[in-house]
């Protein structure tokens, strides 16, 4: 599991900085996307990996070692609603930029016009 | 929690957003109530400010230094959220209400009328700055820090326009890469050390298993890149000078506490965490930070240098601030930073109000607002389509004496000339590195030293340029009554804090010394009563 783990955020992270450098805005924006799924699942990993472990103390089960750490999943879940809300807000900017410089690349401008 | 003046704390946080919250219901069209409403904000914000910086200056019961702790909902310190008034976070605070409500007010001559939704947006700047400087929490700094950077998006575009969507679209992408740079920060950092409260960090550095220790310093690392990307360090920094110089003044000036947050993260970090008492991790990444502070005053310097136009030359000045302080933070002496404390503070008025004059004296160069390339479609009015609207009120007579001298005052802070606080700054984070001696710090003095000359000449001769050598066929500049008290408040908080040298100073001193002891504000968070 945790290779499998590793290689997906590796992958993703890889990806989403590929296209992150990449010139055109559409590519700018899914590889902000990728990066942070890579980030979400990274901070998720952190609280160790765990399968079948309920998140919350129950009675009877005192020893913190059996369950999964609910700290991280709170984490990731703020990180996520706010990378949503901040990529929904760049997406308007990108457009505004696509509408108002009849170019889709970063700079606002094709190369060499 | 019994008395009011308790809550305090958390007014500078909760006030804005309830008045922002409360402003976008409103009508776009009722302007005046609008910024009524900001305005009596705004100062409310102040006095709550001025009050905890009184607190914190003149502990109650005259015992020591201490912080003070908000528990959010009681919950106590390493399991729930804190908010922690202590010295450097009021001083942050004052600091950041001052800035922001001459702001407001220079915007009130036209700028506010450039585009919708102005004043929810402003006042929630300051509400993530606000809650950035005062909260005790790793993960909580990180959400201030995404409603400062949210709002500071929707200002960037304000006024709208080609070169502001443009600056915007970069300034939005980086950003948000450094984002996710905080977020694998802290949590490497939560991963190792398994809290995000950062007295409990500090309490529990010290115990890092060696195997894990160096984990935890790459968490801390990237923690870092973030935020020297914010505070646009060199060479991480190149999207500041485009973005401030494109965005409409008002924001442009409150941007200048922007970068001064990210400057406060990394003293506030290395002065809890990586304290003496860190053990193996005491002063890590403090080399890196001279080298970088120096690189980015010596960039910023050059840049200025280069710079014709007055409101890219304002960014550099930012630069050349931030660098400063970081370099005086990478030497880690209590001394040179009560002295960098206080230039910080200086600096920092005199970096927003440059930004103002800048717009002033270059308007009838810059076009300002294309109304036909509006952003938000919905309740864009056009407001600079007919003159009368246009008028900015009252007009200030001799307009082109007062800016020149308003200039003068700029210039002479930022070079770091006697008789201003600049020099005051300056004077002490040299006296206290000179006593050090070495070669280190004799570099220091240098590189600090030719960035004074550096900037005086490049501001007196843009500053020639704009005023004297004004082209005769131009129109004298227009400035408005509220524009001129926006940048006569910038400018008196610098002279102010010059008359008032010796509090600022032994303020700054003593903010230093407490940042040197990081146990009293452990203890305060995680033992002491708290309110």
């Amino acid at each position: 599991m945790a290779l499998i783990l590793a290689l997906a955020i590796g992958v993703l992270a890889a990806a989403g900085t590929w296209l992150l450098l990449r010139p055109r805005t559409f590519q700018v924006i899914i590889g902000l996307c990728l990066l942070s799924y890579a980030v979400n699942i990274f901070i998720f990993s952190m609280g160790r990996l765990k399968s079948a472990a309920p998140p919350v103390t129950a009675a009877g089960l005192e020893d913190p070692a059996l369950y999964a750490d609910p700290t991280p999943q709170a984490l990731v879940l703020t990180a996520i609603v706010i990378s949503f809300a901040l990529t929904a807000l760049f997406l308007v900017v990108l457009l505004a930029s696509r509408g108002v410089t009849g170019s889709d690349h970063v700079d606002g401008r094709e190369p060499g016009s | 929690m019994t008395d009011w003046a308790d809550h305090l704390i958390i007014g500078p946080i909760i006030l804005p957003m309830a008045v922002a919250a409360a402003m976008l219901l409103v009508n776009e069209r009722r302007r005046s109530l609008k910024t009524a409403l900001a305005l009596g904000s705004m100062a409310a914000v102040l006095v709550m400010a001025l009050i905890l910086l009184n607190e914190s200056a003149n502990p109650v019961g005259g015992g020591g230094d201490t912080a003070r702790a908000y528990r959010l909902g009681d919950w106590a310190a390493p399991y729930g959220i804190v908010l922690v008034a202590d010295r450097l976070s009021t001083l942050m605070i004052a600091l950041t209400s001052v800035l922001a409500a001459c702001a407001l007010i220079f915007s009130m001559a036209r700028w506010d009328r450039a585009g919708p939704r102005f004043h929810a947006l402003f006042l929630l700047l300051v509400m993530g700055v606000n809650g950035a400087v005062l909260t005790g929490d790793l993960f909580n700094l990180f959400v201030f820090f995404e409603i400062m950077l949210a709002a500071s998006y929707g200002l960037v575009l304000h006024g709208s326009g080609e070169a502001r969507i443009r600056a915007g679209l970069a300034y939005i992408a980086v950003n948000l890469t450094a984002s996710l740079l905080f977020l694998v920060g802290v949590a490497l950092i939560y991963g190792v050390t398994g809290t995000l409260n950062m007295a409990d960090l500090a309490v529990r550095i010290p115990g890092i298993a060696a195997a894990d220790r160096g984990l935890f310093h790459i968490g801390a690392a990237i923690l870092g890149v973030a935020f020297l990307i914010k505070c646009a360090a060199w060479p991480l920094g190149f999207w500041l000078v485009p973005t401030y110089a494109a965005a409409s003044a008002p924001a442009a000036a409150a941007f200048a506490i922007l970068s001064k947050v990210g400057v406060y993260v990394v003293i506030r970090l290395e002065a809890l965490l990586f304290s003496p008492l860190a053990g193996a991790s005491a002063g890590f990444g403090e080399e890196l930070l001279l080298g970088l502070g120096l690189a980015t005053v010596t960039f910023g310097s050059l840049g200025l240098l280069a710079s014709r136009s007055l409101s890219r030359a304002a960014g550099f000045v930012v630069m050349i601030s931030s660098g400063t302080v970081l370099a005086v933070v990478g030497t880690g002496d209590a001394a040179a930073l009560g002295g960098g404390l206080y230039y910080l503070v200086g600096s920092t008025l005199a970096c927003g109000a440059l930004f103002l004059i800048a717009e002033v004296l270059d308007r009838d160069r810059s076009p300002g607002v294309q109304a036909g390339e509006a952003v938000f479609d919905d309740e864009y009015r056009d407001p600079f389509d007919d003159d009368e609207r246009n008028e900015p009120g009252l007009i200030i007579p001799a307009s082109v004496a007062a800016l020149g001298g308003a200039m003068l005052v700029c210039a002479v802070m930022i070079a770091g000339l006697p008789p201003l606080a600049g020099f005051v700054g300056k004077l002490a984070i040299f006296n206290a590195l000179i006593g050090i001696g070495g070669g280190l710090s004799w570099t220091v003095v240098a590189v600090l030293s030719v960035s004074g000359l550096l900037s005086l000449i490049a501001l007196a001769r843009l500053g020639v340029a704009a005023i004297w050598t004004r082209d005769e066929r131009s129109p004298a500049p227009v400035v408005g009554a509220a524009e001129f008290v926006g940048i006569t408040g910038l400018l008196a908080a610098c002279v102010l804090l010059a008359i008032l040298g010796l509090y600022g100073l032994t303020y700054a001193d003593s903010t230093a010394g407490w940042l040197s002891e990081p146990d009293g504000y452990v203890a305060a968070v995680l033992t002491g009563e708290g309110r």
